[in-house]
């Protein structure tokens, strides 16, 4: 294993006021150059283990480290210098330019005041080419649809020239269409520039597709983790999604298909 | 480039013909010559001691107001945020004629009662937003600043119906806003209280760029949100408070003058600050020699203009931005 990105060690983290920790004891490892898939169903606290990653909760018990030091020691800027993360939604409150949202990637790396240099202009343009946003650089924030807004956040993210990019269920109102685009993406990212990325969805089965190894959680504890086809099985499907499934594997990878109940008796007869 | 020239060329009008009408009617070469000290002496004084310091408290203030209004505006993340609005003004001027019944009203303590003032209002304001929910809502933010604002007024006027006559009056004249006051003391005193506040929040324009996102993205494009946030805060209260510790309270300026910004030419705060700075000065310099002259020898408390001009030119906006 070799240098680690993210790593928790027994992290807990619970809410002011709640009675139960939204994540319990979880320990993993995210390494240098993988990619890896957070997934669990809504409420599980896949987010909240995200924001303890990134630094944006601090942990209740336990430690959480990102570069190999605890993470609350990092600041901000230097963060988002390593760091890029693609939100599922945002609301500009004034209308903005794609191309300036886009060049908000840059302020890690030349602070409040600087005006954009020539590197950074470059930066905006490479990031804007990858997300095939390109032709959307004049629109106003405000025109774009969703699958074109997810395009520009993820520019925005590339934009920053992180080592890690972090999809935090970045497609989770999108179609199909663009829900593949943008792992493809993250994917491309991670194989041929040497990115780490971290993919948090509760569509298993996506992400299953693309990814190194799976974490995945249920009820605030980490089930499982390792590679899809080691841990995807039947029962920790059942389990986390409380559903009744059947397995099928396409190309190696384990996929699970939700189950009718009419259909459940005669798939437990064999 | 061209617009920072339109810019300076409407600023520098808006001075112009703020230094050249009133009761006595000067010609520019009458008003250059007074500026050298040539000429009667009268009209020396009249555009030396009087007009000159009065534009130029009106282009200050204005400005300031304007920038508060663009700041407040991504801070809350609501474009209907004010100094006025969020409590700010009105917990200045209570500050500010508390001071001043109290008899401890000098020209240097005026300004910092009145931030002091502006600082507990914005505390105060954003209790209560916070008691309301957990995560706060700028819709319940700005309604805790009209209540705080509404408590201050109270306060106000229960100071000066119990204030000696002698201490009523001038705080009474100060209530009424505008720049009858002004003077040089005036401006040196402003600007003094202004200048520190003004540099940092133009020094922030790009993390209020990231805030104008929302707190989440800002964090993770990095900002230290909630230090950034506290500096914001207490810098726009500082500069309020100096904005109404010397010509009252003075609405519109700092709603409207952003978004008129914005819709000529985005929201990025670097270029925005700015520019709601020049507009912001020429359009209450402007508005004060309106109040000035538009009765002679009557003359209107300049927020009534600022109002009157405002409140359409808002509306019009808002469908402009609906659209």
């Amino acid at each position: 294993m070799g240098e680690l990105i993210f790593e928790a060690r027994s992290a807990s983290y619970r809410y002011a006021g709640a009675a139960t920790d939204a994540v319990t004891r979880a320990s993993f490892a995210v390494p240098r150059g993988a990619l890896v898939g957070i997934v669990g169903p809504n409420g599980s606290g896949k987010t909240t283990l995200l924001r303890l990653l990134l630094g944006a909760l601090t942990p209740t018990a336990g430690e959480v480290r990102a570069f190999g030091a605890p993470v609350a020691t990092w600041k901000r800027r230097a963060l988002a210098r390593r760091i890029g993360v693609v939100v599922q939604r945002e609301e500009p409150t004034f209308p903005l330019r794609v191309r300036e949202t886009v060049a908000l990637g840059r302020y890690p790396h030349i602070g409040a005041m600087r005006a954009l240099g020539p590197a950074d202009h470059a930066a905006v343009a490479t990031a804007l080419a990858r997300a095939d946003a390109t032709a959307l650089a004049d629109r106003w924030t405000a025109t774009l649809s969703g699958g074109e807004w997810q395009r520009v956040r993820l520019a925005r993210a590339l934009a920053q020239e992180p080592e890690v990019l972090v999809l935090d269920e970045a497609t989770a109102n999108l179609d199909l269409r663009h829900e593949m685009e943008a792992f493809e993406l993250a994917a491309e990212m991670v194989r041929a520039h040497g990115l780490t990325g971290v993919l948090v969805s509760h569509h298993v089965n996506l992400v299953a597709r693309f990814v190194d190894r799976l974490v995945i959680i249920d009820r605030g504890e980490v089930l499982a983790m390792g590679p899809p086809a080691a841990v995807l099985t039947r029962e920790a499907v059942e389990r986390v999604f409380a559903w009744p499934v059947d397995l099928v594997h396409w190309r190696g990878v384990p996929q699970f298909v939700p189950l009718r109940r009419a259909e459940r008796a005669a798939s437990q007869e064999p | 480039m061209s617009r920072w020239v339109w810019l300076a060329v409407l600023a520098t009008l808006a001075l112009a013909a703020a230094v050249l009408v009133g009761p006595a009617e000067l010609g520019l070469g009458d008003a250059l010559r007074a500026l050298g000290g040539r000429g009667d002496q009268v009209t020396v004084a009249i555009v030396r001691d009087l007009r000159v310091p009065r534009a130029l408290l009106a282009f200050l203030v204005g400005g300031s107001l304007a920038v508060c209004g663009a700041v407040l505006q991504a801070l809350v993340r609501n474009p209907l945020a004010d100094p006025y609005l969020l409590g700010l003004s009105g917990g200045a001027g209570l500050g500010a004629v508390l001071a001043i019944a109290l008899g401890i009203g000098g020209a240097w303590a005026v300004p910092a009662a009145a931030s002091i003032g502006a600082l507990a209002a914005i505390v105060l304001v954003y209790r209560l937003a916070v008691v309301a929910g957990a995560v706060l809502d700028t819709r319940i933010l700005l309604l805790a600043g009209v209540v705080v604002g509404s408590f201050a007024a109270a306060l106000v006027g229960a100071i000066m119906a119990l204030s000696p006559a002698e201490h009523l009056r001038s705080a009474l004249l100060w209530l009424l806003g505008g720049f009858d006051a002004a003077s040089w003391q005036a401006v040196g005193v402003f600007g003094a209280y202004a200048v520190v506040p003004l540099v940092l929040l133009v020094r922030e324009s790009r993390p209020l760029d990231l805030l104008s996102l929302g707190e989440e993205p800002a964090r993770f494009l990095g900002a230290d949100v909630e230090p950034l946030k506290r500096r914001l805060y207490v810098a726009a209260s500082v500069l309020t408070a100096a904005a109404v510790a010397v010509s009252g309270i003075i609405g519109f300026v700092g709603l409207v003058v952003p978004h008129a910004i914005r819709l000529l030419w985005g929201s990025t705060h670097r270029a925005l600050l700015p520019a709601a700075f020049l507009l912001g000065g020429a359009l209450l310099v402007a508005a004060d020699a309106v109040a000035r002259t538009a009765f002679a020898p009557l003359s209107l408390p300049v927020g009534v203009v600022t109002a009157v001009v405002g409140v359409p030119v808002f509306a019009v906006l808002v469908r402009r931005w609906a659209s």
